[in-house]
C-alpha cells in the first residue's frame, strides 16, 4: 500500500504541475476560439483536438483541472473545519446540546442540496467573473457539505469524552480551551483528516454535476463538468473518443485521493 | 395419404401467401411525452397535437408544402365581407370513425364548444377577436354559417386547426373524421392508431386513404435512443431532430436525413429596456439606445453562430419573419452585416469610447453586461460563449449565466432582473396575428418592455398602429404592406436581435414512400394519408 500511496501523490503532483504549468504547456489558452476548426481531431497543434467552439481541449483540460484541484481542497477544508467546530462541541458537550445540534444536522442533512444549489446559483448576481462565480460555488459547496461529516466527528468526540485519558487530565484540573486543543483535537485529527479527503473528490463530483445540468462554472473558464458534458451526446462519443479524457482524468485523481485515505486508514 | 398431405401442403401455402397479400402496414415513429388530453380543443403540447393532426378531421385543410389552404371537409367556404362570418359548404355522405353520419350539425357543436368560455380551448383563443357570443346556423345538412362577434383575420385559414368533433357519437372525442382512430393507448409507453374506415379521402384512383393502415406511437424522452431505433429500422420517422443529430445521420446513413431549409423557428436576443427594472440607470440608457442596439448586432458573427453553433444547419437571421414563411416574409430585407468596425463608429457617435481594449460609455462606465440563457440549451450556451467573444472584439465584456429555466422565467417575466436574455421561438402559424401578443406594446410577451400602458417610443407606437390595422384588414395584400412595415420598423429598431433561422430538420426511414419533408408543422407526416411503405410497394408490384 506504501507503493500506492506513492504513486498517488507523485500522480497528483505531477497533474497540479501540469496544471500550473498550464500557460506554457496550452499557450492558446481556454477561451480562444479556432473557429475554423471547430471539433478537430487530436494533431501537433491540438493535443486532444478542439471542441464544438474550436477551443483547445488540452488548455481547457489543464484549466478546468486547475479549477478543480485548487478549489476541491479548499471547500473541503471549510467544510471540515466546519464540521470539527458542531460536531466537536456536540460530542464533546454532550447531553441535551448534542441532542439539539445532531437534530440540527439531521434536518440539514435531509434537504435537497443539488436543488439547494441551483436555488442559491439563481440568486447569485449575474454579473460575477467566471473565476468568482466558481470561487462562490465551492466556497456553498463547503458551507453545505458539513453536516455527514459533523455526525461523524460528533460520535467520535462523544467516545473519547469518556475515555480515561481525558478523564485523568480533567482529575489533574485540566479544563477549557486546554483540554480541547491538548487533549481532545489531536485525538480528532485523524478522523477529521480522512473526512477532509474524503471531502476533495465529492465536492469534484459535485460540481461536475453541476456542470453537466449547465450550472457551473461560467463561460468561458473550463472544470471538469463543463469538460464531461461533451459525454452528454454518446452517440458522437465513437468519433471523438479524446472527450474520454477529462473522464479518465476525474476517475484518476478521485482515485488517487481515495487511495492516500485508504492508506492512513489500513492497520501498518 | 400422399394426396392428404398434398391437401394440406396446399391449403397452407394459400393461407400463408394470403396473409403475405394482407399483412397490414404499420407506421412507426416517437412521441417525446405522453399526449395530456385526446380533446381536440383542449391540444396544448406537441403529443397531444400530433394525436389531434393525425385524427382530427378539418373543414379546410393548409397544405404544408404549398403554404395554400385547401379544400377537406368543407369542399368551399365563404368569408363575409365585414370578415364576421363564414360559410361552409361541407361534403356530403361524410361519416365518423364508429359510423354516426357527419353533418353541419357537428360543426355546429364544435365551434360552440370551442368558444365556450368556461372550456378555456386555446384553439378557441385563436378565434376570439372581440367580446359577445359566437353564431353557428345551420342552413341546411351540409351547409352551415359561423358568426363571430368582431371580425377575425385569416378566418378561413384558422378552421385548419379545428378537429370537428361528433355531437351525437357515444364516443365523444373518440369518434374523429381523420385518417386515422385510437385504437390502443397503453398509458406511458405507446398508442396504436387504426385506420380510419370511413375516412373520406381517396386518392386518383379512387382507392381509399389512407395506404398506412397504422400508425404506432411509442413514447421516448430520449433523443439518442430515438435516434438509435430509427437507425436499426425499429422506426420509420422522426419528425424533428436538432443539429448534432442530423450530422451524425448524415455521417452513419446519409439517405435518411432530410433538410427542408429554413424553417419558421429563430434565436434571438433581447436587451432590458423596462424603466422599473432593477438595473443600473447608465445601462438602461444603453439598452434603449438604438444605436447601441445596432451597434452589438453588428459585432455579432451571424454567419458562425450558424455554421459553429448549429454545424452549418442554420442561416443567420435576417428578422422578426422566416424567409420560409412564403407569404409574409418582407424579402426586400438583408441579414445585418457583421462589421465590427461600423459597430464602433456607432458607438462612438453614442459616445462611447476605446481605451486600452475596454469600450466606455461618456459616464467613464466600462460596458459590460450579462446574458442570461436557459440551462441545458447547448446551443443557446454555445451562441452566448460566441457572442462573448465577439463582442470582447469591440471591448465589450459579456458575462454569461445559464439559469435553470424556471428562475429564467421568472427573472423575464416577474422580476425583470435581467439585462440580455437569450432565447428561441418556436412559430407554429404562418399568420402575423399569432405574433400580436410579441409585438404590440401591451402585450404581456413583449418581452424587451412588456405591459406598456402607451408605447414608450415613436416606434413601438407605430407598430402598435400598424399590427391593430392588419389585425382588422381582411384584404391580404393591404396585410401584408402593414406587416412589411412592421418587419421594417423591427429591422431598423432591433429590439430583439435575431440571430439566427435554423433549419427543419427530420429523419425519414427509406422504406417510407411519398415523405416530403417541409419546414411547417408536422414536418415529415403532414400528408400522413398519403404515405407508403416499401413493403406495401413491393406487395402492389
Amino acid at each position: 500500500m506504501k507503493a500506492a500511496r506513492v504513486f498517488a501523490i507523485s500522480f497528483l503532483l505531477a497533474i497540479s504541475l501540469a496544471c500550473a504549468a498550464a500557460g506554457w504547456l496550452a499557450p492558446s489558452g481556454y477561451a480562444h476560439q479556432f473557429r475554423e476548426i471547430p471539433n478537430a481531431p487530436a494533431s501537433s497543434q491540438h493535443w486532444l483536438g478542439t471542441d464544438d467552439l474550436g477551443r483547445d481541449r488540452f488548455a481547457r483540460l489543464l484549466y478546468g483541472t486547475r479549477v478543480s484541484l485548487l478549489l476541491a481542497p479548499a471547500a473541503a477544508l471549510l467544510s471540515s473545519l466546519l464540521a470539527a467546530l458542531v460536531g466537536g462541541i456536540a460530542g464533546f458537550s454532550g447531553g441535551r446540546l448534542r441532542k439539539v445540534v445532531m437534530a440540527g444536522t439531521d434536518l440539514f442533512l435531509s434537504l435537497p442540496w443539488l436543488f439547494l444549489l441551483i436555488t442559491v446559483r439563481a440568486l447569485l448576481p449575474l454579473n460575477l467573473a467566471p473565476l468568482t462565480s466558481v470561487v462562490i460555488t465551492f466556497a456553498l459547496l463547503g458551507c453545505l457539505g458539513w453536516a455527514a461529516a459533523a455526525r461523524v466527528i460528533c460520535a467520535d468526540a462523544g467516545s473519547l469524552r469518556h475515555s480515561d485519558f481525558l478523564l485523568l487530565a480533567r482529575a489533574s484540573g485540566i479544563g477549557g480551551w486546554r483540554l480541547v486543543s491538548r487533549h481532545l483535537l489531536p485525538n480528532l485529527m485523524p478522523v477529521i483528516y480522512a473526512q477532509f479527503w474524503l471531502s476533495i473528490p465529492l465536492f469534484i463530483l459535485t460540481e461536475a454535476n453541476l456542470g453537466i445540468l449547465g450550472l457551473g462554472v461560467s463561460e468561458p473558464l473550463p472544470s471538469w463538468g463543463s469538460l464531461l458534458r461533451e459525454l452528454e451526446s454518446y452517440s458522437s462519443i465513437a468519433s471523438n473518443p479524446w472527450q474520454f479524457v477529462p473522464l479518465v482524468l476525474l476517475i484518476a485523481v478521485v482515485s488517487c485521493f481515495h487511495l492516500l485515505v485508504m492508506d492512513r486508514e489500513l492497520p501498518a | 395419404m400422399k394426396k392428404s398431405y398434398l391437401a394440406v401442403f396446399l391449403f397452407v401455402l394459400a393461407t400463408l401467401g394470403a396473409a403475405w397479400a394482407q399483412s397490414p402496414t404499420q407506421l412507426r415513429f416517437c412521441l417525446r411525452s405522453e399526449p395530456k388530453t385526446f380533446n381536440p380543443l383542449l391540444v396544448e403540447e406537441d403529443s397531444s397535437d400530433t394525436v389531434r393532426y393525425l385524427t382530427g378531421g378539418v373543414l379546410v385543410r393548409l397544405d404544408r408544402e404549398s403554404q395554400k389552404l385547401e379544400p377537406s371537409l368543407a369542399t368551399a367556404w365563404k368569408l363575409s365581407k365585414d370578415g364576421r362570418a363564414i360559410t361552409f359548404t361541407l361534403r356530403p355522405g361524410g361519416k365518423f370513425s364508429d359510423g354516426t353520419p357527419f353533418s353541419a350539425d357537428d360543426v355546429a357543436y364544435t365551434v360552440q364548444q370551442m368558444m365556450d368560455p368556461s372550456l378555456h380551448s386555446p384553439v378557441g383563443d385563436t378565434f376570439r377577436s372581440g367580446n359577445g357570443k359566437t353564431e353557428t346556423k345551420v342552413l341546411s345538412p351540409t351547409k352551415i354559417m359561423i358568426t363571430f362577434p368582431a371580425p377575425v383575420a385569416g378566418l378561413d385559414r384558422l378552421f385548419d386547426g379545428v378537429a370537428i368533433m361528433s355531437s351525437k357519437s357515444p364516443k365523444k372525442e373518440m369518434a374523429v373524421l381523420g385518417a386515422y382512430y385510437i385504437a390502443e393507448n397503453k398509458a406511458g409507453s405507446y398508442l396504436i392508431l387504426q385506420r380510419n374506415p370511413n375516412y373520406w379521402r381517396h386518392d386518383a384512383s379512387g382507392r381509399q386513404l389512407p395506404y398506412i393502415d397504422s400508425v404506432r406511437l411509442d413514447i421516448q424522452q430520449n433523443r439518442d435512443l430515438e435516434l438509435l431505433r430509427l437507425e436499426r429500422g425499429e422506426i420509420d420517422l422522426v419528425n424533428s431532430i436538432d443539429a448534432e443529430y442530423y450530422e451524425k445521420l448524415k455521417t452513419d446513413k446519409p439517405a435518411l436525413a432530410h433538410d427542408a431549409g429554413p424553417s419558421l423557428d429563430s434565436e434571438h436576443m433581447w436587451f432590458n429596456q423596462i424603466a422599473a427594472a432593477p438595473i443600473p440607470d447608465y445601462k438602461k440608457a444603453w439598452f434603449q439606445s438604438t444605436s447601441f442596439r445596432r451597434a452589438i448586432s453588428e459585432s455579432i458573427n451571424r454567419a458562425d453562430l450558424a455554421r459553429i453553433a448549429f454545424r452549418g444547419h442554420a442561416q443567420p437571421a435576417i428578422g422578426m419573419v422566416s424567409p420560409a414563411n412564403q407569404f409574409w416574409f418582407n424579402s426586400k430585407l438583408q441579414p445585418h452585416p457583421f462589421d465590427q468596425k461600423s459597430a464602433l463608429q456607432r458607438l462612438q457617435q453614442d459616445g462611447f469610447r476605446m481605451h486600452d481594449g475596454v469600450l466606455s460609455d461618456s459616464g467613464g462606465h466600462p460596458v459590460e453586461f450579462s446574458i442570461v440563457t436557459n440551462a441545458g440549451n447547448k446551443y443557446r450556451e454555445r451562441m452566448a460563449t460566441m457572442i462573448q467573444q465577439d463582442l470582447s472584439g469591440v471591448g465589450i465584456k459579456v458575462n454569461v449565466v445559464t439559469l435553470d429555466f424556471p428562475s429564467l422565467i421568472e427573472r423575464i417575466t416577474r422580476t425583470f432582473n435581467y439585462e440580455v436574455c437569450l432565447l428561441g421561438l418556436v412559430n407554429t402559424d404562418l399568420d402575423p396575428n399569432s405574433v400580436m401578443n410579441v409585438w404590440v406594446s401591451s402585450a404581456e410577451n413583449h418581452q424587451w418592455n412588456p405591459s406598456q400602458k402607451t408605447p414608450a417610443t415613436a416606434w413601438e407606437a407605430e407598430i402598435d398602429r400598424l399590427m391593430r390595422a392588419q389585425a382588422s384588414s381582411l384584404d391580404d395584400h393591404k396585410r401584408k404592406q402593414y406587416f412589411d412595415r412592421v418587419q421594417e420598423i423591427a429591422w431598423e429598431q432591433e429590439p430583439f436581435i435575431y440571430l439566427v433561422t435554423k433549419n427543419a430538420l427530420s429523419a425519414v426511414s427509406s422504406s417510407v414512400a411519398n415523405a416530403h419533408p417541409v419546414v411547417l408543422r408536422p414536418q415529415v407526416f403532414w400528408n400522413v394519408d398519403e404515405l407508403k411503405l416499401a413493403s406495401e410497394m413491393a406487395e402492389k408490384k
